[in-house]
């Protein structure tokens, strides 16, 4: 199948997935680090996640990639070389997944505050008037309910985000995208090559919403729909 | 630490780049604006064969990357021999063309669920206040639905807009030099990183910022039976005089 290169595409495929879920834990850590900071009392945190949240929606992500990447070891090169070191070349995985959560923390920043929001505050109070700490409160009361109103939001951002992991490829990481480029180089075949990756994509993305619609059913139970009729 | 000399020796291309950038989101947001409306139409249309096609078409492109669908009309459709041999050739081989065709059919899936949507938020009564007085469904669309969905379908239209002009970047890994490509093209040649890179943020930041700009603008003047009306003194003041 695949002019015999189906095995090299699904190697590929696997680089792929391993970027998306590296890049989701790392955007997740953004983002709640990211709607901790704005809803603190902190002047400056709020400030320097603002400019955060605002800078990278404004750049599209492929320049923040490339930034990030050539910008990135620059940089690390700079700081080295003054601290005495040698020269060290950032693996394109690592500056891959890195950018992806960097950008992709911005977008869930903005979905986890939204979710600590949309609960009624007096949870909050009542949970530290009864004497929980503010960790518990968090474990307890914030957190479990932020996964519901969260869902939505993380659905849709983790979608762009396993798409945007076809960008990768172009900073030279060996992806479906590349390796899918490499074998119709090989074979002058390429619209069999991108039309499977178009299908393995599509394929991740239907189980991605139909288990996340799954797990927003599970976090939902016991909260009653609006009934129009 | 920044070499301005680089910055100002680039600007021209920068510029040539912001050109190729802008005409490449203008033509691909008037085609996808100018098909998503009959598309939506027939996206919340309750005959089966108008309303699955279209379904079907903006699940498979909203499920897929825009880099992988411009990968197969670029380098794919070079692989069909009727096409190769067919008029559509002189087309098709031209990076400008393709890239045009792929993020037309992109932001057209996009946008045709936005306005599907906000067509589905009509209210009920509006529709069947239009049919009591005999109106017939084209009139329906044209007079009532249509000018009060695609104004509800603004906001929403508005991040699809800045989102496109986002994936035009995607542009420049097929040959063509835009914003993107520019800043690639400069790094290589000065290996200047925070010249090249922070020079086209800018350009991006400025673009994203604009364009929002002119979508609140579009927002105050068809959505202004929405805002909030604080006082009612200006009226009071008309009186008065």
């Amino acid at each position: 199948m695949l002019h015999g290169y189906l095995p090299a595409i699904v190697e590929g495929l696997l680089t792929s997935l391993q970027v998306a879920v590296l890049s989701l834990a790392i955007a997740c850590i953004f983002g709640l680090v990211g709607a901790a900071a704005k809803l603190s009392n902190s002047r400056a945190a709020r400030v320097v996640v603002d400019v955060y949240t605002t800078l990278i929606r404004g750049i599209p992500e492929l320049a923040l990639m490339l930034m990030v990447f050539y910008g990135g070891q620059a940089l690390l090169n700079y700081l080295v070389t003054k601290a005495g070191g040698d020269y060290i070349e950032v693996p394109a995985f690592t500056a891959g997944v890195l950018t992806i959560g960097f950008v992709f923390g911005a977008y869930m920043t903005e979905t986890f505050r939204g979710a600590i929001l949309a609960i009624p505050k007096g949870q909050m109070e009542a949970a530290l008037s009864v004497g929980m700490s503010r960790i518990q409160v968090l474990q307890r009361i914030t957190l479990p309910q932020m996964v519901r109103h969260a869902i939505p939001g993380f659905t849709n951002n983790w979608l762009i985000m396993i798409k945007a992991t076809a960008l990768v490829s172009i900073i030279g990481l060996d992806d479906m995208m590349q390796r899918a480029g490499l074998a119709a180089a090989a074979t002058r075949q390429p619209l069999d090559f991108y039309l499977a990756v178009a299908a393995i994509y599509l394929a991740i993305t239907t189980v991605s919403i139909l288990l996340l619609s799954r797990v927003e059913k599970r976090f939902s139970l016991g909260v009653r729909k609006a009934e129009f009729k | 630490m920044i070499d301005w000399s680089v910055v100002v020796v680039s600007l021209p291309d920068f510029f040539s780049g912001l050109k190729v950038t802008l005409l490449l989101l203008a033509i691909s947001l008037a085609t996808g604006l100018l098909l998503s409306v009959p598309l939506a139409v027939a996206r919340v249309s309750s005959i089966f064969w108008l309303a699955k096609p279209v379904w079907l078409y903006t699940y498979v492109i909203r499920g897929t990357p825009l880099l992988v669908q411009l990968f197969i009309i670029y380098y794919g459709f070079a692989q069909v021999e009727f096409i190769r041999e067919s008029a559509a050739w002189n087309l098709f081989k031209e990076a400008w063309f393709c890239a045009w065709l792929a993020f037309a059919i992109n932001t057209t899936a996009y946008t045709t669920e936005i306005i599907a949507g906000a067509l589905r938020a009509t209210p009920h009564g509006e529709i069947e206040a239009a049919k009591s007085l005999g109106m017939s469904s084209f009139n329906l669309y044209r007079r009532i639905l249509l000018p009060s969905a695609l104004r509800r379908a603004l906001p929403q239209y508005s991040n699809e807009a800045v989102g496109m002009m986002h994936a035009t970047a995607i542009a420049s890994t097929v040959t063509l030099v835009d914003l993107t490509r520019v800043a690639r093209d400069v790094y290589a040649n000065h290996l200047a990183t925070v010249e090249a890179f922070g020079t086209v943020a800018v350009f991006y930041f400025v673009l994203t910022f604009t364009l929002i700009g002119v979508f609140r603008l579009a927002e105050r003047r068809w959505l202004k039976h929405l805002r909030p009306q604080t006082d009612a003194a200006p009226a009071i003041a008309v009186i008065a005089k």
